[in-house]
């Protein structure tokens, strides 16, 4: 999976937009790479900038945001210097395309299902007449949608949930683009059909060869889809690896809180691990790590310095002064233990599982 | 635990419909009957369009039944009712609505959300007793008191909800009737809304009905489970008896797709396909029947003896 040199590498990212005369910075200097076929989950809650990160790497930041410092390289191009919309039309829907949340608002309500998907192939792909009709007909099929001579002329109000969102990802996957990036592509939808969702998602990745990022808050979906996981809080990518090193392993105390308060892991009847306070305010600038105030546990030098990015093993990197030589030993909390205690000792990603703090 | 329970509610075939445009008439609730025991949690789970919202609303009388009815304490409370029971009913049943975002008056302070209730019931009360009313649903939901003078965008989601249960809590209910109470929450403010509903029910006795879609959330709070199909209730059981026993295919495939925070787990999951013509109801019509212990499924009487050989031989 994470084998070969990176198709995507962001770093340093910092991303901000002008709200009423005040300027909040809603990337904090955040890297990602991407590696060619693998599936990237972005996990974190709503303002951890998720949405931003990668809204910046298909030029769709809102007109108040700019990228302020960093770079994006991808097939030879720095993506965070691209201005002009001219210039991004090579890249958005062609190379990296996107599958939007809410299925509902991503279609045009007064097209047909088949013209919007048509739309694409005459853009990008010049095709015209019985050749597109054709191309529309046999994208549908492929994204599962029966009858499709008959569906390509109905509206979306005439399609149920499910079914918009297949056609959301066939006009994103028709261009056959390098990376898809999927915005919480089932929140809007149940859980059987988000099941659904996840699994054309995949057969599409396998027939048509491409990198998946997800952007999720939904653990439970991460664990199915993701190969590798980066957590985001307040603007930075705190925590990255493999899914297994960041689910039974993870070293970051977002991380740890994030998952204790799920409740799948919680023990009925007693109260269930949860995070007090609230995330910070980006209009400020942040000192130290920005997940001190709400960490029970946090070190002094936390709210002094930003922590570094430490590795806990070749694909393994969290930035916490937990993993510095000199750290108190601090035991994660009783769900992360037992998600350890899973794994049994066994070695991840050619890391032994260790303490924190005598990992280094 | 069944028995000399006391019961809060019962509903008996209720069904709940909506007319039409055109003249037709939609059944969303087709006969359902349970009943909830005084201070359970009570879990209604369904998917989108299942109608579990609408049994929800026929309790707080939003919307009329249309047959059947609802028995608050062994009162029927649908449809006429007097005007003194019906008193009863406003302040004793409560709820709190999904999203935090869309069910507060946003031009409206805190101060009024919160004892709008008391106004409508018309209870004199002096304004010094109003305010410290309000005082103290806030504290009670981890809120200050000084709130009281804020409007609703001033706060964040979390804080909104604490703001919709404080408005309910001031009524002093006896029924909680929560609609996916945590769905519109980030996933780091949802376990404080679950641990505050939890200390509040133990402090003051409330019963719950909570309605949702996630069952793993319904897992972890609810003491028994009602599962919802298109109208109709599949199964009802204790919830860890629920999780350890599911036996009508739909909850089987409800539960299957569940996503577990857990890659291991995840990679081998085959999720389960519901498909209604399973059911082989020819000559033998599916029936509400209680399989042992309190764990009832509709089902017909083949499929009966094949469930209760299934939870005989263990999971």
């Amino acid at each position: 999976m994470a084998n070969g040199p990176a198709i995507l590498e962001a770093k340093g990212l910092v991303i901000k937009f002008n709200l009423r005369g005040r300027t909040l910075t809603a990337i904090r200097g955040a890297g990602l790479e991407l590696y060619e076929g693998e599936t990237l989950a972005i996990v974190g809650e709503s303002g951890s900038g998720k949405s931003v990160l990668t809204k910046s790497l298909i030029g769709m930041l809102d007109r108040n945001g700019w990228v302020d410092s960093g770079s994006a390289m991808f097939e030879g191009r720095d993506l965070a210097r691209i201005k002009e919309e001219r210039d991004w039309l090579g890249v958005r829907g062609k190379k990296i395309s996107m599958v939007f949340q809410d299925p509902m608002t991503a279609l045009n309500p007064l097209l047909t299902i088949g013209a919007q998907i048509r739309e694409v192939f005459e853009l990008h792909h010049g095709l015209s007449g019985k050749k597109a009709d054709h191309a529309v007909v046999e994208m549908l099929e492929r994204v599962g949608i029966d009858n499709p001579e008959e569906r390509r002329r109905q509206y979306p109000h005439e399609f149920s949930g499910g079914m918009r969102q297949r056609v959301v990802i066939a006009i994103a996957v028709a261009c056959k683009p390098r990376i898809l990036i999927c915005d919480e592509p089932t929140t809007a939808l149940d859980v059987t059909i988000q099941a659904q969702i996840l699994g054309l998602i995949k057969a599409l990745q396998r027939d048509l060869a491409f990198t998946t990022v997800y952007i999720t808050h939904d653990l439970g979906v991460v664990a199915n889809v993701a190969d590798r996981v980066a957590v985001m809080y307040a603007g930075r990518i705190v925590e990255t690896g493999l899914a297994e090193e960041v689910f039974y392993d993870s070293r970051h105390p977002y991380t740890w809180a994030l998952l204790s308060s799920l409740p799948q892991l919680g023990v009925k009847g007693r109260p269930l691990y949860s995070i007090s306070g609230t995330p910070p305010n980006l209009f400020n600038e942040v000192r130290g790590d920005a997940f001190a105030p709400r960490n029970p546990k946090a070190l002094k030098v936390d709210f002094v310095a930003e922590p570094p990015e430490f590795e806990v093993s070749p694909t393994h990197r969290a930035s916490t002064w937990l993993l510095d030589p000199r750290a108190p030993r601090i035991e994660p909390p009783p769900a992360i233990l037992a998600m350890r205690a899973k794994l049994g000792g066994a070695k991840l990603g050619g890391a032994k599982l260790g303490a924190v703090g005598g990992a280094l | 635990m069944s028995g000399a329970r006391e019961t809060v509610l019962e509903l008996r075939d209720l069904e709940v419909s909506f007319r039409l445009k055109g003249g037709g008439v939609f059944k969303a609730v087709k006969g359902v009957s349970f009943s909830i025991y005084k201070g359970e949690t009570f879990g209604l789970v369904g998917e989108s369009g299942s109608g579990k919202t609408s049994i929800g609303r026929a309790i707080v009388r939003i919307n009329d039944a249309s047959s059947g009815s609802i028995l608050y304490k062994g009162r029927e409370i649908s449809g006429r009712i007097p005007k003194e029971l019906d008193r009863e009913v406003v302040r004793k049943i409560q709820m709190i609505f999904q999203d935090p975002m869309a069910s507060l008056n946003e031009r409206a302070k805190v101060d009024y959300i919160v004892s709008e209730g008391l106004y409508n019931i018309g209870v004199k009360r002096s304004e010094g007793e109003r305010r410290a009313m309000v005082a103290k649903a806030l504290l009670e939901v981890g809120l200050l008191p000084e709130f009281a003078s804020r409007f609703p965008h001033e706060f964040s989601g979390g804080q909104r909800q604490r703001i919709g249960i404080a408005r309910a809590l001031i009524m002093e209910p006896e029924l909680v009737v929560a609609d996916e109470p945590i769905s519109a929450l980030d996933v780091s403010i949802r376990a404080q809304v679950l641990n505050l509903l939890s200390a509040i029910q133990k402090a003051k006795g409330l019963t719950y009905l909570f309605i949702a879609h996630d069952l793993s959330v319904v897992r972890f709070i609810t003491d028994r489970i009602a599962v919802i199909n298109k109208g109709e209730i599949v199964e009802l059981a204790e919830t860890e008896e629920l999780f350890r026993n599911p036996l009508h295919p739909y909850t089987r495939a409800l539960i299957s797709a569940i996503p577990q925070p857990d890659p291991l787990v995840e990679r081998k999951k085959v999720v389960m396909v519901y498909d209604p013509k399973c059911h082989d109801c020819s000559t033998d019509k599916p029936a509400w029947t209680d399989v042992g212990g309190g764990h009832f499924v509709l089902a017909n009487e083949k499929e009966a003896d094949a469930y209760r050989a299934r939870i005989a031989s263990g999971p």
